[in-house]
């Protein structure tokens, strides 16, 4: 009995540290924060609202890649290593697409100023489809068969990310480049909030999170499409003894997940820069969310998104300046909490 | 059937015995290239595939997280044993105390890793180790205090190591290290601690009924196999007498993947029997004009052919070819194992 009263006592203490590790950042960003850049929210207001949206927009990217990486995996048990090199290769057509429709000495890069609207939105669509189609060949050259063979699939596409990732590497060099935004997009709006002038590509991010979760969401849950999809993740064998074909079923999750993992390579490759090594890191992006989010669930890659999203920004912006790159620890911590209480993730459900 | 098992395990008592006398006699035989750089390093990724294949091969845990704590050691060695002229906190300390110090923070590490992860099975548990050995790689990268991107360059080796004091020493304490880990791992997995193990892998659900605390018992695995891992960590630093970020990145531990994958994910064997596939492939296609530059594409069609074809490793080639046409193929591991999940009803 005192063994049982002891480990109880352990699971308090265990809760408490868990519940204190949640309420303390909270409390810190919002009233201490001595030792950083900005101070504590409630004396600077602006830079808080700032850090925020910067969460917001990068959780919409996260998003954009991670809904990918979980649709697949929730149809069809394919945990897709390639992602990332899927995000990496989708960014790199991109690029070269839009340095061959801009034309003339690119230099060291386009600046925005040189590049219309339809230069960006064709070299997105050509990086898409053309990741969307790897995708497909992959899935159905090597996984096709494979199938209900998960950790075989999963050293498949391992293998597949070596390759492309070396492949690229040789295509596109190991220099850091970037896609340009088009002039219309990059510049800055007065959102009339405590005078904040924030960049458009950072709205404009948020806006393609939301229009592709509200699309994905529409499509699973209103459309005959989705909902077969849905239901082959409740019970595969079911769906494909009513006589519904799941093989193109799966062609086409694969093909969407895949086409996301081009566009978010595509949106990366304009908001940051690409170069080997992106690849892991986004690898590491949609694995995180998917984890705390819960494997295969929509609503969980939207709220995995929003926690790494607004964990990796409050951390980078609120630790004290000497600490600054410690902000890793917070995903580790992030990942430690969630993992603790739910070993499946918030929306994770068994298999 | 009996005689073809009795064939099959003297012929691999035959191997092995070929294969150890070759690795002690390998001064005598190989260049000097070939020992102190060759097949040392074969060793010692031998000694940290071999973690990988313990758990996965006893434990049902195909971990990605080995390569990260091999690198907490070899990171805690560097930054305990330097002496200024690096990165790093330079401690300066004597090579034993630094050693043990080294050992107990990458068993630590790998405790709260495996504590983490000891609720998640499969894939799920393959993910997260993944996870574990990317944020270890950035954490490496970023906090500047103990590596920084440039990593810890001049780690001491023993001075009874060092190449100077003569060429093989270092060769012949990484064989025997190897020797001593292949042998204690396979006596582990036939203590009642192993025993529970392989009763955890085939079915979690039926050992909890029993009584035994699954999580708690697959924590313990993952952190005995992370002292595997820390060994070769410092086998590693003292070969390599520096260690960046980039040496744990995905691609190493991707690498480690592929070398336990082309041995055989199985049997302890195919650790070593990977480690010297890849090493020689890395160090021929160095004189290949064609895929020189290539190395990483060259291992990934190696990596997809051997998944494709033999999902068993060579290991598992080797062991069709040895039974003779009746014998049963074992297990594939790559089917999925010991998940947790009650299989749904209807």
């Amino acid at each position: 009995m005192t063994g049982f009263a002891a480990y109880g006592s352990l699971r308090h203490v265990g809760r408490a540290v868990l519940l204190a590790l949640v309420v303390f950042p909270v409390i810190w960003v919002l009233f201490i924060a001595s030792g950083t850049s900005f101070g504590p929210a409630i004396d600077d207001p602006k830079d808080f609202l700032i850090t925020l949206l910067n969460g917001l927009t990068a959780a919409a990217l996260y998003f954009v890649v991670a809904s990918g990486f979980t649709l697949i995996f929730g149809l069809m048990r394919v945990v897709n290593m390639a992602h990332g090199a899927f995000f990496l290769l989708g960014g790199y057509i991109a690029l070269r697409t839009q340095r061959n429709m801009v034309g003339g000495d690119v230099g060291l890069g386009l600046s925005s100023a040189q590049v219309s609207l339809a230069q960006w939105v064709v070299p997105a669509l050509a990086g898409v489809a053309v990741v969307a189609g790897i995708g497909l060949i992959m899935q159905q050259l090597f996984l096709r068969w494979n199938q209900g063979q998960d950790l075989r699939q999963a050293l498949i596409t391992i293998a597949i990310s070596i390759i492309l990732a070396d492949q690229m590497l040789a295509h596109y060099g190991g220099v850091a480049q970037d896609i340009s935004w088009p002039g219309t997009f990059d510049k800055f709006v007065n959102l009339h909030v405590a005078g904040i002038q924030y960049t458009l590509t950072r709205l404009v991010i948020l806006g393609f999170g939301l229009v592709i979760g509200g699309a994905l969401w529409f499509w699973l849950k209103r459309t005959r499409s989705g909902m077969v999809i849905r239901a082959g993740v409740d019970d595969r064998d079911m769906v494909s003894a009513m006589g519904i074909n799941i093989q193109l079923t799966f062609a086409i999750a694969f093909v969407v997940g895949s086409a996301l993992a081009g566009f978010g390579g595509v949106i990366g490759g304009s908001f940051a820069s690409l170069a080997p090594g992106v690849d892991a890191n986004w690898l590491l992006n949609s694995l995180v969310v998917v984890i705390i989010g819960g494997m295969g669930s929509l609503g969980g890659a939207a709220i995995g998104s929003l926690l790494l999203g607004l964990t990796t920004n409050f951390a980078a912006a609120y630790l004290p300046s000497n600490y600054t790159y410690y902000s890793i620890i917070f995903t580790f911590v992030l990942l430690a909490i969630v993992l603790a209480v739910r070993p499946l993730g918030l929306y994770g459900r068994p298999a | 059937m009996s005689s073809s098992l009795s064939s099959r395990l003297s012929a691999d008592r035959i191997a092995g015995a070929i294969f150890v006398a070759l690795a002690v006699f390998a001064p005598l035989i190989f260049s000097e290239y070939w020992v102190a750089t060759l097949l040392t390093q074969m060793l010692f990724l031998g000694v940290v595939a071999a973690s990988l294949i313990f758990l996965s091969a006893y434990g049902g845990m195909v971990s990605l997280a080995q390569v990260s704590i091999y690198g907490v050691a070899g990171f805690a060695l560097g930054n305990l044993t330097t002496n200024g002229n690096t990165k790093g906190l330079n401690l300066g300390w004597a090579e034993a105390p630094a050693i043990v110090v080294a050992l107990i923070i990458a068993v630590i590490v790998a405790f709260v890793f495996g504590a983490l992860a000891s609720r998640s099975y499969g894939i799920y548990f393959l993910m997260i180790t993944l996870v574990f050995s990317v944020i270890a790689n950035l954490f490496f990268g970023q906090v500047t205090s103990v590596s920084g991107f440039g990593g810890i360059s001049g780690i001491p080796i023993p001075d009874f190591l060092s190449r100077t004091a003569h060429p093989d020493r270092l060769y012949f304490v990484t064989l025997g290290v190897a020797l001593l880990v292949y042998a204690t791992l396979r006596y582990v997995a036939r203590t009642p601690f192993g025993l529970t193990l392989q009763g955890i892998r085939d079915d979690p659900v039926r050992m909890s009924s029993l009584g035994y605390n699954v999580a708690l018992h697959r924590t313990l695995a993952f952190a005995f196999a992370g002292v595997i891992a820390a060994i070769g960590g410092i086998l590693f630093v003292w070969w390599n007498a520096q260690i960046a970020p980039s040496t744990i990145g995905l691609s190493a531990t991707i690498d480690v993947l592929v070398i336990a994958v082309i041995g055989g994910l199985y049997r302890l064997e195919g650790a070593w029997l990977g480690a010297l596939v890849f090493v020689v492939i890395n160090n021929y296609a160095q004189d290949v004009d064609l895929v020189a530059d290539r190395f990483h594409t060259l291992i990934g069609v190696v990596f997809l052919v051997i998944v494709l074809v033999s999902p068993n490793g060579l290991i598992g080639l080797w062991e069709r070819i040895t039974a003779g046409p009746r014998r049963a193929l074992p297990m594939d591991i790559t089917q999925e194992r010991g998940s947790a999940e009650p299989t749904p009803v209807g």
